[in-house]
């Protein structure tokens, strides 16, 4: 097992995911702490003081989000839990979903009681069956329980959730597009400032934060910040769910501690690649993190800052092994249709970028590709560039420069050949 | 939508006072369940039973790729073709199903059987390739899967 495990710490087993079994495991023995012993401000210290950093993609500090949220300002306050799960090689909040969600919904009472939020909601993403099924039945057990509703515990705090349902849409997935969404409308993302901390859903202060963010907060109050510290490394505490996909032999989802070696996780816990085939790159954290070769990756730490120095991000944990033999230019080809189908059209730059983007790779690898089209991706990639509403305009630049930074060879060659070096291959070959 | 009204009261009371507009995906969720399909008549009846503008709701149907205006096959086959899936072989799996078929994505069948799409990634990258038949997600396909698979579906 790569390092200690605070959420995905018991076996799965066909009742697992329940009421009974989740208490059985000491659940809301958090909540009941934060209710009979603790200030709203002290949760807010806490998981301040723990340093969690937020696990939707941004890596942005959960405790400085929180303070922006003024307690007692006479308006009421949102909470929102991100499980619109979009980002393509990701799906390890779906794991939270379907096998814990009581952990969820604990952790969604204590930042509530913390914050304020008198009605919370979970949006997921609207393809999500089994996932909402499971925490849907979850909502009802703990109503039932007197976990919800009016006087939670016999306190003063009352509490309701709603379990929101998407439609289809990635960019409904960034925190204001989703907030749109929720107010029922298309999901397109707003200008800030101001902030959503400050005004959110329906004008009010709103807090979104990830599911697997805001799963870690039970345990945090159960065992405090120091502990929680004590986990992983200084710059990234805690731990984070890997969901592994690609040329790997064990794909899935992996709770590994923060500092935990790259290759040791990808050969021993994962299985390593089929065929014996080496890596040839891999997508750290989805999509929209910029791709690191196997030597670039070779003695990296499984940490927020290892992959910084090395120019990228661990993203939203999804995590995409490529085998030596892949076609670059094709799978280049398969992000750019995906940004240039999932933006929302509402900024130029993204709008007409992420088209122009698509185009050039669709004929890139029909073989018409034109000598400076090398230099025309990078051009668009960076005009794109801090001038859009949301992120999603940047993330396709990235993912297309980081791509031609590295494999820069491979679209020569294909240009110049008219063919793939590699045949367009995505799949992993059985013999070299 | 008239007879799902007294579902959607229902609906409306899980939500906080105010949160009105909020209830038009969930609505039109549950009538295209209902009827398939969201036809005129349900967006000029949902619009003034949520006192929402109707563009409000006509602007949300083309906004979102789950939305259907019009009536599709009884099985709706969604190949996911993003990057886990095809370096996974959904190309092959969704070359396989075209000629079984004979129709290519964004098609129905003439017997009216069964309707086909390529979607982006569904967050089933671990157990690539993949599809949805209707609400269900199908996962680790190959090609006998597939052909066991539409045997089933009648
Ligand atoms: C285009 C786009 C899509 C996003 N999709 C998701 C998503 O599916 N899930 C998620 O948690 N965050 C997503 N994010 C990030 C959110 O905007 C937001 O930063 C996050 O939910 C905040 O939670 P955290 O601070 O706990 O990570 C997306 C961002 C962008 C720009
Ligand atoms: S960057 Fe793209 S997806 Fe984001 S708001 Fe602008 S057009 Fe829409
Ligand atoms: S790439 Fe197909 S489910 Fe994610």
């Amino acid at each position: 097992m790569p390092g200690r495990q605070l959420i995905m710490s018991f076996p799965v087993t066909a009742t697992s995911h329940g009421l009974p079994d989740y208490r059985a495991r000491g659940g809301y023995g958090a909540l009941a702490k934060t209710l009979g012993q603790m200030k709203p401000q002290d949760v807010v210290k806490e998981v301040t003081a723990s340093g969690l950093q937020g696990r939707g993609g941004a890596a942005f500090a959960v405790g400085r989000k929180w303070q922006v949220v003024q307690y007692d300002d006479g308006q009421p306050h949102y909470l929102i839990a991100n499980a619109d799960e979009g980002e393509p090689g990701t799906f390890k909040d779906r794991w939270i979903l379907e096998n814990n969600p009581h952990v969820l919904l604990e952790s969604m009472l204590i930042a509530s009681y913390a914050l304020n939020v008198r009605n919370c909601f979970v949006y997921i993403r609207g393809e999500f069956d089994l996932p909402y099924r499971r925490l849907a039945d979850a909502v009802e057990e703990a109503y039932a329980a007197g976990l919800f509703g009016r006087n939670i515990l016999g306190s003063d705090f009352s509490c309701d959730i709603v379990v929101y349902r998407g439609a289809g849409a990635y960019v409904a997935g960034e925190a204001s597009g989703l907030i749109s969404s929720l107010e029922g409308k298309k999901g397109y993302p707003r200008n800030r400032p101001p902030r959503l901390t400050v005004r959110g859903l329906y004008q009010r202060p709103t807090v979104v934060n990830n599911v697997e963010s805001l799963s870690n907060i039970a345990w945090i109050i159960s065992n405090g910040a120091d502990a929680f510290k004590a986990v992983g490394t200084p710059k990234s505490p805690g731990t984070r769910l890997f969901s592994v996909s690609g040329h790997i032999n064990r794909p899935g989802v992996y709770e590994v501690e923060l500092g935990y070696p790259w290759m040791k996780f990808l050969d021993e816990d994962c299985g390593g690649v089929p065929h014996g085939r080496a890596i040839k790159c891999v997508v750290p954290g989805g999509v929209s993190s910029k791709v690191l070769t196997g030597a670039d990756i070779a003695n990296l730490k499984l940490s927020h800052e290892d992959l910084w120095d090395a120019g990228s991000t661990l993203g939203s944990g999804g995590m995409i092994v490529i085998a030596e033999g892949t076609c670059m230019v094709a799978l280049l080809q398969v992000l750019m249709r995906f940004y240039h189908h999932e933006s929302c059209g509402q900024c130029t730059p993204c709008r007409h970028g992420t088209g122009w983007l698509h185009r050039i790779l669709d004929r890139i690898v029909a073989g018409d590709g034109r000598a400076d089209d090398i230099e025309r991706l990078y051009y668009i990639s960076k005009f794109n560039d801090g001038t859009t509403i949301c992120g999603l305009g940047d993330a396709a630049g990235y993912a297309c420069s980081g791509i031609l930074d590295k494999f820069r060879d491979e679209f020569e060659y294909c240009i110049e050949h008219k063919r793939s070096k590699f045949g367009g291959n995505l799949e992993c070959l059985r013999s070299s | 939508m008239k007879h799902l009204v007294p579902e959607f009261e229902k609906l409306r009371e899980r939500f906080p006072a105010g949160f009105e507009s909020s209830l038009v995906l969930p609505c039109l969720r549950r009538i295209q369940e209902d009827r398939g399909y969201v036809a005129d008549s349900d967006i000029e009846e949902l619009a003034v039973f949520l006192g929402v503008p109707q563009i409000q709701i006509e602007e949300v149907l083309s906004f979102y790729t789950q939305f259907r205006r019009k009536p599709i096959g009884r099985w709706h086959l969604q190949f996911c073709h993003n990057v886990s899936c095809s370096m996974n072989g959904a190309e092959n799996v969704l070359a396989h199903v075209e000629r079984k078929l004979g129709i290519k994505p964004g098609q129905t069948t003439p017997d009216g059987r069964y309707t086909l799409s390529t979607v982006e990634c569904l967050g089933s990258c671990g157990t690539a390739p993949m599809m949805m038949v209707n609400d269900g997600y199908h996962e680790n396909l190959t090609l006998t899967k597939l052909d066991e698979l539409l045997q089933g579906l009648k």
